[in-house]
């Protein structure tokens, strides 16, 4: 673990460094808040699906214990991007940065490895993308569903726009006698 | 059933699911021997609403309303971290004056949830006294609410770019007079909750966290804070106006000098809390600049802004039980492509695990209670000892924590 606190550029920099070309579209955003103009940063990046464990490896040597606080994802035309939010150096009074890592995962081959081994709290998240965008995360610790009941189709997915999403269980009040 | 019926030691009671009140409602499968609990394992979802699939069917100053009604409680954090999010993607600025007033109703939803769990926990170890005591305490902060907001629970208050209602200089009496209330109220509560015998008994050594897995589950808010992680958003990300406010994290050794990271911690952690925000209010009030509430009072200009907007952005804020997270993606349209909520209870239900792990049954309701989820889910918990079937209800099992209270008097 490394002392000192690395800058938003800096973390890009180790990021570039560390994973080349499997890192891409980097950009950090900055606001201010408040009359002091007190300044956060959120950093985004886009990574390659087959790194998110040594990504997540590179971001446990910046901080211990990083804060996972939930992955999003949602379906594009050809894939299913998943966006991973991290927060470290927290405990400090405006210290805190954001990392938000987007992988997209092609829908011929929706994979991705599992983080709950390294962080533990990763696990209600990875089993909600597995069943809310069809999306399979291997060797997950524990592969259930977490927030859709049992008897809900197996190949239907809430969130996803094609085919398989919900529209053709939507059904509209008033349409129906109800 | 694959061990003999004469070696199998343990036996497992089913707990719950689940009440409609509850945002995210639980189903427990403890692994019990004798009295105390070997296993925990949790389901989540059982009313799951679908509100993020809904909101990619709504425009945003729709989804306010619709964010708002995720949780009574957080009524205001969700569709205000909602807002940060969808303001930082459009580069919405916020009038200053509107980054105070955020603060108050803030902070004031803040004082009445932990004020509501104050409340709830002494119910769960059968203190119904205090329970009316504290909602009596709370049905002030409720008033004040509604005095600033108009309504008690929902309180429409969130705009994109700043807030509805403006405080004037005329309502300043009537809120002076509530916080005062409120301040002459937390030393009766801090001496019932912190200095009584019974509420130590029940309350120290059960529950514990350490602050090993509170940070590798990734709990959140007073979970965490009271096992010695400081974490909150407010400080650590300062939105709205907090970076001008001076305020430390509150973790129990500011008042004990040490950490348990046990229920008695999490209740030192809310009550100090409670303080902190009633001072929060009153400064916020006083540091007020003057100035406009909201960046576009138009609606409809509001929204043509937003259709035109394009990218993705987060929203964090620190609800009363932790920190509560929105992600937001907008793609040129009337409606978001994306929206990813995540309240504070999910991230503080793994934590109960480790909780759990060791209590006896009577502890479950005070151990489940201290992260403040809703605790209704208690209601039909069926127990199965040797094919023999029988209903423990909610009522039985707070019986049966009132008469661990009642054990420890003697």
């Amino acid at each position: 673990m490394t002392s000192k606190k690395l800058t938003p550029e800096e973390i890009v920099d180790s990021f570039k460094k560390e994973f080349k070309i499997k890192v891409s579209d980097a950009r950090i955003e900055k606001f201010t808040h408040g009359l002091k103009k007190t300044e956060m940063s959120h950093i985004w990046m886009k990574i390659d699906p087959t790194i998110i464990k040594d990504v997540t490896k590179h971001i446990m040597t910046l901080e211990k214990y990083p804060h996972f606080a939930v992955s999003s994802g949602y379906d594009t035309e050809k894939t299913i991007d998943i966006v991973y939010h991290f927060s470290i150096y927290y405990g400090k009074r405006g210290e805190e940065i954001s990392i938000n890592l987007t992988a997209s995962l092609p829908k011929t081959k929706p994979e991705i490895d599992t983080i709950s081994d390294l962080i533990p709290g990763a696990l209600i998240a990875e089993q909600e993308k597995q069943e809310m965008l069809g999306i399979k995360v291997k060797n997950i610790p524990s592969d259930k569903r977490s927030f859709i009941s049992d008897d809900f189709p197996k190949d239907v997915y809430p969130w996803r726009k094609d085919e398989t999403g919900p529209e053709k269980m939507v059904r509209n009040l008033h349409e129906v006698k109800k | 059933m694959k061990a003999k019926a004469t070696t199998k030691t343990t036996y497992q009671i089913p707990i719950g699911p689940i009440h409609p009140a509850l945002k995210e409602p639980v189903q427990f499968e403890f692994e019990i021997d004798g009295e105390r609990i070997v296993d925990v394992d949790v389901s989540l979802g059982h009313v799951h609403r679908a509100i993020e699939w809904t909101g990619m069917h709504r425009n945003p100053i729709q989804i306010l309303y619709l964010a708002e009604r995720i949780c009574g409680i957080c009524s205001y954090c969700h569709p205000m971290a909602f807002s940060l999010a969808v303001e930082r993607i459009a580069g919405i600025e916020v009038p200053d004056r509107a980054n105070y007033l955020r603060i108050v109703h803030a902070e004031l939803e803040r004082i009445c949830s932990h004020v509501l769990w104050a409340g709830v926990a002494a119910h769960e170890i059968g203190f119904d006294s205090v329970l009316f005591l504290t909602w009596q305490i709370r049905e002030e902060a409720l008033d004040l609410t509604e005095y600033l907001t108009g309504n008690r629970v929902t309180k429409a208050i969130t705009m994109i770019g700043g807030v509805r209602r403006d405080i004037t200089p005329d309502m300043l009496p009537r809120i002076k007079k509530s916080l005062k209330v409120l301040k002459d109220s937390f030393e009766k509560l801090r001496k019932i909750y912190l200095e009584d015998k019974t509420f130590k008994m029940r309350s120290q050594g059960c529950g514990i966290l350490t602050k090993e897995d509170a940070l590798k589950l990734c709990a959140c808010g007073p979970t965490t804070r009271a096992s010695g992680v400081k974490k909150d958003v407010r400080i650590d990300q300062p939105y709205f106006a907090f970076g001008d406010l001076d305020f430390d994290y509150v973790t129990p050794d500011v008042l004990t000098g040490e950490v348990n990271g046990d229920v008695y911690d999490r209740i030192i952690v809310r009550l100090l809390e409670v303080k902190q925000s009633i001072e929060l209010i009153e400064r916020s009030i006083e540091q007020m600049p003057q100035g406009e509430i909201v960046s576009e009072p138009k609606i409809a200009k509001l929204l043509a802004t937003l259709k035109k907007a394009k990218g993705e952005g987060i929203g964090r804020m620190e609800a009363p039980r932790g920190e509560v997270f929105h992600y937001v993606k907008l793609n040129e349209n009337e409606y978001p492509y994306s929206w990813k909520v995540r309240a504070p209870t999910y991230s503080n239900i793994l934590p109960w695990i480790p909780m759990l792990k060791g209590q006896q049954i009577a502890d479950i309701p005070i151990v489940a209670a201290s992260t403040d989820p809703c605790m209704s889910c208690t209601n039909r918990v069926t127990i199965l000892k040797d094919n023999n079937k029988y209903e423990l209800t909610k009522q039985e099992l707070h019986r049966l924590s009132v008469e661990k209270t009642r054990r420890l008097m003697k």
